[in-house]
Parts: structure tokens; C-alpha cells; sequence
């Protein structure tokens, strides 16, 4: 098993560059609703604060483990290799998005790179997640599966259903229950048994005898070690580990839902749009997790500010091509819309 | 030569022959496959063949993602109802996936239930939930009355590449028919006439086939030739075989054993209002359940589910009001 200390400079400049690459393309999708309102649609959720969770995590994979995400799950596929401009066209509803403008911000799907879906319903992709890992455990792949939800889904059935089945199957899971602290509005610590007792949601882990541990989720570096070790026990066939990640989600819940044609976009963050508590929501953008890993890259000479400034460059400059792709790509013709409804 | 099976023994032997073709299909569900000496697992082993906990949503769900990754699951829920706990599955997500990826994944799967449990299970095990499926895109329906059907329909649920669920009706669990040799299929979307008539049509599936025909025999009796139509699958739905035999009936009878507006029979009278009105002679009737849930008692049970004397008594109406407009 590599540790996250052993990681070659490559391999730390791909990890910030990923990160980056979460940021700028979650930050343009917020812009959009500014810059061209009614080119997204419905409802799309942000992964901004969840970088170093999501590259953390995605970097100890193997090629072909698949990766299941909650409908918060634009950050996924840019690191899995989905083209960006394929992401960013299927949430302008565009004929050259990746699921050709059927599916939407909360339904992306990327089966060639590894992402078989995401269900838009919390909680759900949990079970479908084990029944990746089920497939791969009767066909012998040796794929470990990446299931990805938010502290809220950790109050669904489904996620205690699918632990409990996870765990008597011994499926090949690596269970990362992303606490970002709040479930759509409500903080976390007004709904979880755990949060009110005082215990980490890891905690949750012990009622199926699985381990449990909770790592701090904009640390990089720390949830690489974490997830590495559970996918290794995964892999060895001794079954899911549970993570809890935790992390602070920099975007409200979603873009504001509103009635058309009132125009919608993102407010102000929960913390402070609901609970008044500008406090909190300060004190986590100061604890930015791409800032604090481009701090670590440079304070330990892997990178100089000005080889940062280069990745800044070159993903800045991807994304504001994807958007103008997107935007120039055209419509999906109306009569394409009974396709697909029957495999 | 046909063999006499037993409508259980058919959906078993489909689904074993189906297991031995296809590596890929698997089998699970509660309170199956619990030691070495289940056939199944004799066969074809503990990884294909599993027990679950109560956990209809783990299981479907499991189904789904399994599914997307190339397996053949097939789910045993024993009781329709409990597909209810996990309808998120069956409705919102199996169904939704080949869609809303464009066309990227497939969701093979087999939503497999008894249903109709009419032998006092009362409120919450006897009942029709089929209508609150109907209508899904990208989600089949089987619900066999026959050995050979219910043979046939398995193996085409289980090469579908579509979320089929599977509706087998507990009443007719014993019952004999013949079944054909060999790899014996039928395809999903094909009414069956199941007895050629030509005064009055009489549509109906699973048990409710039975007692339609047993009508249809009482009915001859009295000089009224009964068509009696199965569609089989209930999506996909052949509405021409049954506007064809309207066409050649002109009276349609409806027989449903769910309640009257949650059945199939209301989505059949719907079509035939639209593409058969001109071959009508006298209105649609439809015998269903009355809108209420299925009580224990007996006496009650019977007075709310349809029965062959309320089959012929609705043929007969229909048949006379014609005769009496001409």
C-alpha cells in the first residue's frame, strides 16, 4: 500500500490539479446562473469544499474501480477522466453532454470511465454502489467499489440496509460518508444520534462491525492514508470500511429553487442565509482545503508558487473553453426525447 | 410432447435453465437459499445464489447497481407488497437509469412477487399493485395464468435488458397446465387468446384468466361465445390483439382483480375508447375489485373480488343491451 508521504511530485501536482480543476469548474457552473441565466435548469448541487475529499479518495484507486457519487457529483468524473466540456454541456441541457441532455447536473453518468450513475434520490446510490461491488465479487475483478454520499443519506434506510447486506457479503466497498455538515438546510447536529451524543458519524460503522474512522476531510493527504487502507482491506476481500469525511460544503445546498420564469441562482450559504452564523461559515473559508494544500505543496518544495501559478493557468484556462463549448453547443432535437426509455 | 408442470415448478425450471445458459443471471432473496441443500445453491453455488435480510431496498437497489455491471439479478420479494418498502427501486431508480444516462447503462433485472393472495391474507398481503407500475417508462410487466406461460415469460424476463417485474399469482401456485418442450419462450408484449369466441370479448390476466374462462364455459351454456384475451405482460401492453378481437366481438369485458380505479382494466378501456369506439355495440364493463381493501372474512373477501358469476352476469348485460338496441 503507498502512503500519501510517498506520493511522487507527479502524482501531488495531478492530486492539486484536480482539486483545482473541481473548483473552477463548480465555480463557472455558479457564474452561469449569473452570467446566462436559464441555461442550467432544475436544480444543481456544488462539490466546492469537497476537493481534497474527492481527490483524496479517487487517488488511491486502482484504473477500473468504479465510482458511484450522490447527485452532488459534477467533481467525480472531471478526476476520473470524463471530458469537462461533455460535464459542463449535459448541465446546459446540450445535445453533446455526456448523457446528450437527459439527465442534468444531479443524473450525470460516465460508464466508460468508470462511473456507472448517480441516483438523484439520497440514499439510493449507497445500495447501487454495493451492487457494483456484488458484480465485481461474483466475477472475481478485483475492483473495489467507491461509494460516496452526503451525512444526510447516513439517515436513509438504504444506507443501513446496504451496510448491514455490505458487511455479511463482505462486498469490496469503500464506504465515504461525506459530512460537509449539512443536509440540504438543516445542520447535522439537529438530525444525527451521533452528532447529538457527541461521537463522530463514523461511529455508525460499529452497529455493523465494520471499521469505522473519521479523517479530516480538506486534508488531502490524510484522506488519501484513510481511504487507501480501506480499499486495501476491500480489495483483500475482508469487506467495507466506513469513512466519514469530514469537510465544509462552501455553496448553499443547491441554486435557490424558484418558479420560472423567476430567475434562480445560489444565495448565500446556509450558515449564514438561515442560522446567521457568518462566523462559521468565515471560519471555513479560511480553511479552504485547495489553499491549505497548495500551502503543504510549496512549504515542502514539491511545488513553487510559480509552477502553482502554471496549473492555476492551464485549468483556469480549460474551463473557460468548456463553458464557451457548452454554451455553443447546440440543443438536443425535441424528437429525441422517447429514445432510450427501453433498453 | 408437452409436459403437465406445475405453475411454480415452471418459473423454477426457467430460471434454473436460465442459470446454467447464462453465468451472469443470479438469484436472491429473503429466506432462500439459507443451507447446502437448497436446490439452487446445490446447483449453481452460494456466490450466484444468496440469502438476504429483510432489506427490500438493499436488495433491490443491489439488483440495480448489479445490474449496470453486467449480472442478471433476479429478486425474490415473495409477496408483491414488499416491493412497496423499496418502490423508490422499483419506480424511480431501475427504470429511470438507461433514460437519463442517454442510453449509457442498462438495467437488467427481475423484480420477481407473488401476488392476489386471496385465501384470507387480507389488507396487506392480497392485494394488486401492478396499476401503480403501469405507467412507468422502461419498466415491463409479466403476469403469467398459465405453467407454459409463466415458463415462458421468465426466460424473457431474464434476457430482457429492461427492469422487468415479475408477477406470478399465488392462487395459481398448484395449478397444472401443460408446458411445451424445449426452450419454451414467449415474448413480452403478445396477447394470448386463451379461448377464440365471438359474441362478447373478455380481457383479463393471471388468476382472473382462470376465472374468465371458467365464465366462458358457463356462458356457452348459454348460447354466448366468449373470447377470452390475456395480454401476458401488462407493459408492454398489445392493445391491437384486443381491439382486433372487439373488432370481431363488439362487447368488451374487463376483468380485473384490483380495485376498480387502481386496475389495468381502467388503461385497457382508456385504449379501446380511443381506437375501438367504432367497433363498440354496447359500453366497456369492467369487473374488478370494488374500491376497497381486501377484508379477511370470507364472505367478504368474495362479495369484493370478482368472480365468475360476476363475469357472466356483466358478458350477459352487455351482450343483451346489444341485442336490445337492435
Amino acid at each position: 500500500m503507498v502512503l500519501a508521504s510517498q506520493l511522487s511530485k507527479e502524482r501531488l501536482t495531478w492530486m492539486y490539479a484536480q482539486m483545482l480543476r473541481i473548483r473552477e469548474f463548480e465555480e463557472r457552473v455558479k457564474r452561469t446562473f449569473v452570467e446566462h441565466p436559464g441555461v442550467i435548469r432544475g436544480h444543481a448541487h456544488l462539490g466546492d469544499g469537497a476537493e481534497a475529499s474527492i481527490v483524496g479518495s479517487l487517488a488511491t484507486r486502482n484504473e477500473a474501480d468504479p465510482v458511484m457519487p450522490s447527485y452532488r457529483c459534477h467533481g467525480y468524473p472531471l478526476v476520473l477522466g470524463t471530458p469537462a466540456r461533455a460535464l459542463m454541456a449535459e448541465i446546459y441541457q446540450r445535445r453533446d453532454g455526456i448523457c446528450k441532455g437527459f439527465g442534468g447536473s444531479m443524473h450525470l453518468a460516465d460508464p466508460a470511465h468508470h462511473f456507472p450513475t448517480a441516483s438523484g434520490i439520497i440514499g439510493q446510490g449507497i445500495a447501487h454502489a454495493a451492487g457494483v461491488a456484488y458484480a465485481a465479487q461474483v466475477k472475481k475483478s478485483g475492483q473495489v467499489v467507491y461509494s460516496f454520499f452526503g451525512d444526510g443519506s447516513s439517515k436513509q434506510g438504504a444506507f443501513h440496509e446496504t451496510l448491514n447486506l455490505a458487511a455479511v457479503w463482505k462486498l469490496p466497498v469503500v464506504f465515504v460518508l461525506e459530512n460537509n455538515m449539512y443536509q440540504a438546510y438543516t445542520h447535522y447536529k439537529l438530525e444525527d444520534a451521533n452528532a447529538v451524543a457527541g461521537d463522530p458519524l463514523s461511529q455508525k460503522a460499529k452497529a455493523y462491525s465494520i471499521p469505522g474512522q473519521t479523517v479530516d476531510g480538506t486534508d488531502v493527504l490524510a484522506v488519501f492514508d484513510v481511504v487507501a487502507g480501506a480499499a486495501d482491506r476491500a480489495r483483500s476481500g475482508e469487506g467495507p470500511s466506513l469513512i466519514e469525511s469530514r469537510f465544509y460544503r462552501l455553496s448553499p445546498h443547491g441554486n435557490a429553487i424558484t418558479v420560472p420564469p423567476v430567475p434562480t441562482q445560489f444565495q448565500e450559504h446556509e450558515a449564514i442565509e438561515v442560522y446567521g452564523n457568518k462566523a462559521e461559515f468565515e471560519a471555513a473559508k479560511k480553511n479552504d482545503p485547495i489553499l491549505k494544500f497548495r500551502a503543504h505543496l510549496i512549504s515542502h518544495g514539491t511545488l513553487t508558487d510559480l509552477d502553482a501559478k502554471k496549473v492555476e493557468d492551464r485549468v483556469r484556462t480549460e474551463m473557460d473553453e468548456v463553458v464557451k463549448f457548452a454554451l455553443a453547443s447546440p440543443m438536443p432535437a425535441p424528437e429525441e426525447a422517447t429514445k432510450y426509455v427501453w433498453a | 410432447m408437452p409436459r403437465e408442470m406445475m405453475f411454480a415448478e415452471a418459473i423454477a425450471v426457467a430460471i434454473t435453465e436460465e442459470m446454467q445458459r447464462d453465468p451472469n443471471v443470479v438469484f436472491y432473496g429473503q429466506n432462500m437459499a439459507m443451507t447446502e441443500r437448497d436446490p439452487f445453491v446445490r446447483k449453481f453455488g452460494k456466490e450466484r445464489v444468496r440469502i438476504t435480510p429483510i432489506s427490500e431496498t438493499a436488495e433491490l437497489g443491489i439488483a440495480v447497481g448489479a445490474a449496470m455491471s453486467g449480472l442478471r439479478p433476479i429478486v425474490e420479494l415473495y409477496m408483491a407488497e414488499f416491493m412497496l418498502v423499496a418502490f423508490d427501486e422499483v419506480i424511480n431508480e431501475a427504470p429511470r437509469l438507461h433514460y437519463m444516462s442517454g442510453g449509457q447503462v442498462k438495467v437488467p433485472c427481475v423484480f420477481k412477487a407473488g401476488f392476489g393472495f386471496a385465501a384470507g391474507w387480507a389488507g396487506q398481503h392480497s392485494n394488486c399493485t401492478y396499476h401503480a407500475m403501469m405507467g412507468i417508462p422502461g419498466l415491463k410487466i409479466a403476469l403469467p395464468s398459465t405453467s407454459a406461460d409463466a415458463m415462458g415469460l421468465m426466460r424473457s424476463a431474464i434476457r430482457d435488458d429492461n427492469p422487468v417485474v415479475y408477477l406470478h399469482h399465488y392462487m395459481l401456485t398448484i395449478d397444472k397446465s401443460p408446458v411445451p418442450d424445449g426452450e419454451h419462450i414467449v415474448p413480452f408484449g403478445v396477447a394470448d387468446v386463451k379461448r377464440p369466441g365471438t359474441d362478447v370479448t373478455i380481457v383479463a390476466t393471471a388468476w382472473m384468466v382462470k376465472k374468465s374462462l371458467a365464465a366462458a364455459e358457463m356462458l356457452a351454456k348459454e348460447g354466448i361465445s366468449a373470447e377470452v384475451v390475456d395480454p401476458r405482460t401488462l407493459s408492454p401492453l398489445d392493445v391491437n390483439t384486443i381491439v382486433e378481437s372487439v373488432k370481431k366481438t363488439g362487447r368488451l369485458v374487463l376483468v380485473d382483480q384490483a380495485p376498480r380505479h387502481a386496475s389495468a382494466a381502467v388503461v385497457i378501456a382508456g385504449e379501446v375508447a380511443e381506437q375501438g369506439f367504432k367497433y363498440l355495440r354496447a359500453p366497456v364493463k369492467m369487473v374488478t375489485a370494488l374500491d376497497t381493501s381486501v377484508p379477511y372474512s370470507e364472505t367478504l373477501e368474495r362479495y369484493v373480488l370478482p368472480s365468475e358469476e360476476k363475469i357472466v352476469d356483466a358478458a350477459k348485460s352487455v351482450v343483451a343491451m346489444q341485442a336490445a338496441a337492435v
